[in-house]
C-alpha cells in the first residue's frame, strides 16, 4: 500500500476505478443504519427549512400516538394494543410486537413548535419540522467603504 | 399450544428470500410482513403488518390452498427535500401460507386498517368440534 502512489500507469488506473466504483457504492451520502433497534425506526429527509421524518408504525391507532415537541427535541412515544384475548384462542405463530414504545431525537436546529405536522396515514407517520425562524442562517450584507 | 411470548416491537425488518420458482420484476424490495396467526372456535385469524398499504394497494390470493398476501407500496418521496438518515428501507410486502382443508375458502374476509391487514379464515363445518352426546343405553 505504501508504494500505491508511486506506481505508473494501469495500476494508477486501477486505483482510480477502485475509488470510483466505491464513491458510486457508497452513493449519495445517507447514512444506513440496520439493527439500531429503537423503535419506531425512522426514515430522516431535510432541507434548509426544516426536515421530514417518517415512521412505520403498523397497527397503531393516531390517538394512541404522542408527539412533543420542544426547541431542539422532537419525542414520539405511544403503545400497541395486544389484540383482545378471545376466550379459547390458541396462537399459531406471534411475529408482531407490542407494547408502549418512546423514541427522542435530537436534531441539528430549532424547531418552530406552532408549525410542526404530523399526518398518520396506513400506518406511516409523517412528521414535518420547520426550522425556527431565529434558527435559520442569516445573509450578512457586506458594506464597501 | 403455542407458546404466548412477549415480544418487543423493535423488531427489524426481514426481507423475502428468493425462491427458484418466483422472481420478481418490480424494482421495489420486497419485505416479508410480520404475522400473528391465531384460532378461535369458529375461525382463523391472521394479522399482518404492511405498513403504507391500503385497501387498494393488498392483493389477496387464494389457489388450491395457498393463500398470497401481496401489498404493493407506493413510497411518496418528499419533494425538496434530501434523504439524510435511513433505518429502514421502503418496499412491498409479500408472504404466502398453506391453509389445511378445514377452512371455508368462500367465506374470507380481509380488512385493512392503519397499515395492519386482518383475514378472517372462517373454519369449514365438520372442523368445528362437535360435543358429542353419549347416551344411556
Amino acid at each position: 500500500m505504501v508504494s500505491r502512489f508511486r506506481v505508473p500507469g494501469i495500476w494508477r488506473e486501477m486505483d482510480q476505478l477502485q475509488r470510483e466504483m466505491n464513491r458510486l457504492f457508497e452513493g449519495s451520502s445517507v447514512k444506513h443504519t440496520s439493527g439500531s433497534h429503537k423503535y419506531p425506526a425512522i426514515n430522516l429527509w431535510a432541507n434548509e427549512e426544516g426536515q421530514i421524518i417518517r415512521a412505520e408504525m403498523p397497527g397503531i391507532k393516531a390517538d394512541d400516538i404522542n408527539i412533543d415537541v420542544t426547541s431542539d427535541t422532537l419525542t414520539i412515544s405511544g403503545s400497541r394494543a395486544h389484540d383482545k384475548a378471545v376466550e379459547n384462542t390458541r396462537y399459531h405463530r406471534q411475529e408482531r410486537g407490542y407494547g408502549s414504545f418512546t423514541r427522542t431525537l435530537q436534531l441539528p436546529f430549532m424547531i418552530d413548535t406552532g408549525s410542526v405536522e404530523a399526518t398518520f396515514k396506513n400506518g406511516v407517520l409523517d412528521i414535518k419540522l420547520q426550522r425556527a425562524e431565529s434558527d435559520r442562517p442569516k445573509k450578512i450584507a457586506v458594506k464597501s467603504e | 399450544m403455542a407458546k404466548k411470548e412477549n415480544k418487543s416491537l423493535e423488531i427489524p425488518k426481514q426481507e423475502v428470500i428468493k425462491k427458484d420458482e418466483m422472481e420478481r420484476i418490480r424494482s421495489h424490495r420486497c419485505f416479508v410482513p410480520k404475522t400473528d396467526i391465531y384460532e378461535t372456535e369458529d375461525e382463523i385469524i391472521l394479522m399482518a403488518d404492511i405498513p403504507g398499504a391500503n385497501q387498494d394497494s393488498v392483493d389477496i390470493t387464494l389457489e388450491k390452498n395457498i393463500l398470497s398476501i401481496n401489498a404493493f407500496i407506493e413510497t411518496e418521496i418528499p419533494a425538496g427535500y434530501d434523504r439524510v438518515y435511513a433505518e429502514y428501507n421502503g418496499g412491498d410486502f409479500q408472504r404466502s401460507f398453506r391453509l389445511s382443508d378445514e377452512i371455508n375458502q368462500n367465506n374470507i374476509k380481509a380488512v385493512v386498517s392503519n397499515g395492519e391487514l386482518r383475514l378472517h379464515l372462517p373454519k369449514a363445518e365438520p372442523a368445528k368440534a362437535k360435543k358429542i352426546k353419549v347416551k344411556a343405553a
